[in-house]
């Protein structure tokens, strides 16, 4: 008896020790700051553009402070996780990081001094970045002005806070490794397929995620929710009425619009504005290359065009299309079969063929800037304008005329509860 | 500080970022051609160009449109000879023209995006601009007599 019980706990003596040494990492000790002038200015302009790819700045910049000081707040099940100033100050920042730890956190996910980082950071994507790319990377984050800005604490709770507990994540969900060309395909779709799983990490939002906050294997792109926004699935479950053709892709990727799917908003502005906008032309046509792939669009590439918008004749029906009328068709109207980019075309637009109306509500109540969608052209919004009501209205005629799917369910309640929110953009 | 400008005068208005561009419009900056209707984007009196696209102010706060270009009815032409300001004299299109500036600027945005509009494009992008004169037969008759002119091409 006794020695059954010995040799159980030794057992479970082995497996919390085993469990360590994985968890366990040494720190790398601090270095100094390279000096400016050690990297090549070339390597350093390659690095802001891969910065770009990745848009770094936008998870690494709280509203209002410096570029890539940190402290924007990730509001994650677990607790709000605050991003890290990733500047070379040496105090707050990664000034006392070599670009071993640097290159360490990108592929493994852990700090400069041995602990284990949240997968927030997507460092299940930034393995498959090749070490070319990490020291270009490393190079332009080191050659930034470097802001004393001091970490803000995470509310994550005890005992998820404990970051010895990642190693259990790591077991479960990572895969290291650097991305690996697929021979049956193109190298544009390979160049596509590193950014947008590596750099880019699109899976980070479009990509559902499990109860411990992984990206669910088997279900790659296929929408997730995520910052009071959806991020439509990059699928052929997409709902859009039309598939994501390559130039379509490449259009929205680049100018913030595809006349036959819609405008980039919410968090996506900023990923397509601030972030890919960096990338030389080609990478962006990778890009589209790999998603017109992933949303199978060759094989769906039958799909009629649906009617255009109700016209004006029509519009005097019923008080939901006066309502229409008077406060979207001046905008949102197109007489012919080709849809106009500057007048968006509602019968074709993801939000309203999306399963939950969240995204449409959004844009209704709090609009899109010059700086968000289309370079140039904004959208107002109808927060102080409509009630409730009003918006959950429109939702129903809107969801009613211009597509063939169910109407939405529980409109006033969703309208309410997204005002409630606030401009989560 | 949201800097825009307007009818090609850079501005840089001390409102706070969520008033109305409307209300900077006429109060700060001191335009009022412009006018106040219904306040919440459904009468379309307070339409304007943003980036020479017809917007209703009203509901457009500043934050929206920093660096943006604005046109006002006082800027569409220099010299308030646009062919739709012409059309609208030799038509007699107001009656009493509170509603006017906005019908204009719309107008303008619907001749771009519809050179040659049927009566159906007409109803449809004008049909947000509310007139309580119902001077709407005259704003037809003067968007057709504006639209050759604008095109070009002789009627």
């Amino acid at each position: 008896m006794t020695r059954i019980f010995a040799g159980l706990v030794g057992l479970i003596l082995l497996g919390v020790i085993g469990f360590f040494a994985l968890a366990w990492h040494p720190a790398i000790a601090p270095a100094p700051r390279p000096d400016a002038s050690t990297f090549s200015p070339t390597l350093v302009a390659e690095g802001a553009v891969l910065a770009g790819a990745g848009y770094c700045a936008v998870c690494h910049t709280a509203a209002g402070g410096q570029p890539y000081a940190g402290g924007y707040g990730l509001a994650t099940p677990f607790g709000v996780i605050y991003s890290a100033n990733i500047t070379p100050d040496p105090q707050t920042g990664i000034g006392n990081w070599s670009e071993a730890a640097f290159a360490r956190a990108m592929h493994e996910g852990v700090a400069r001094d041995g602990s284990l980082l949240f997968p927030a950071f997507p460092y299940d994507h930034f393995t498959k970045v090749s070490d070319s790319d990490i020291q270009a990377l490393y190079a332009y984050l080191m050659t930034l002005p470097p802001v004393n800005a001091p970490p803000r604490p995470n509310t994550v709770p005890f005992p998820l806070n404990i970051r010895y507990l990642q190693a259990g994540w790591q077991m479960l969900f990572f895969h290291p490794g650097e991305y690996q060309a697929d021979a049956t395909k193109s190298a544009a779709w390979n160049r596509g397929a590193y950014l947008a799983t590596g750099l880019s990490h699109c899976g980070g939002c479009h990509t559902p995620r499990n109860a411990l906050g992984a990206e669910q294997a088997g279900q790659e792109y296929a929408g997730a929710v995520i910052d009071g926004w959806t991020a439509p699935a990059l699928t052929a479950a997409d709902p859009s009425p039309l598939p994501w053709t390559q130039a379509d892709m490449y259009n929205y990727l680049h100018y913030g619009v595809s006349a036959l799917h819609g405008t980039s908003a919410g968090p996506m502005a900023a990923v397509v504005h601030t972030g890919l906008a960096k990338l030389p032309d080609s990478d962006i046509q990778a890009i589209a290359t790999y998603f017109a792939d992933t949303d199978q669009s060759v094989s769906r590439a039958n799909v009629t065009l649906p009617a255009a918008s109700e016209t004006g004749d029509q519009l005097s029906a019923d008080d939901d299309a006066h309502l229409y009328a008077s406060a979207c068709a001046s905008c949102h109207y197109n007489s012919t079969a080709t849809p106009a980019t500057l007048r968006p075309d509602l019968a074709l637009n993801t939000a309203l063929w999306l399963l939950d109306p969240t995204n449409f509500i959004e844009v209704v109540l709090h609009g899109i800037s010059t700086q968000d969608g289309i370079p140039g052209v904004m959208m107002p919004g109808f927060a102080d304008a409509m009630s409730d009501a009003d918006i959950a209205r429109l939702a129903a005629y809107l969801r009613r005329t211009q597509t063939n799917l169910a109407p939405w369910p529980d409109l006033d309640a969703k309208v309410a509860a997204i005002r409630e929110q606030g401009d989560t953009e | 500080m949201t800097s825009f400008s307007l009818n090609g005068q850079p501005v840089s208005p001390q409102a706070p970022e969520d008033t109305p561009l409307l209300w900077v419009i006429r109060d700060e900056l001191g335009l009022k051609g412009t006018k106040f209707g219904c306040g919440i984007g459904e009468c379309g009196a307070c339409t304007v160009h943003v980036n020479g696209r017809a917007q209703r102010s009203c509901v457009t706060p500043l934050s929206a449109i920093n660096g943006a270009s604005i046109t006002t009815i006082e800027g569409l032409d220099p010299a308030g000879q646009h062919p739709l300001q012409q059309a609208w004299v030799e038509t007699q299109t107001p009656q009493c023209g509170y509603c006017q500036s906005g019908q204009i600027m719309q107008a303008a945005t619907l001749l771009k995006d519809f050179p040659n509009p049927t009566d159906e494009d007409i109803n449809a992008v004008m049909g947000g601009n509310l007139c309580r004169c119902m001077a709407y037969i005259r704003i037809r008759k003067a968007i057709l007599l504006a639209a050759p002119k604008l095109r070009g091409t002789p009627a």
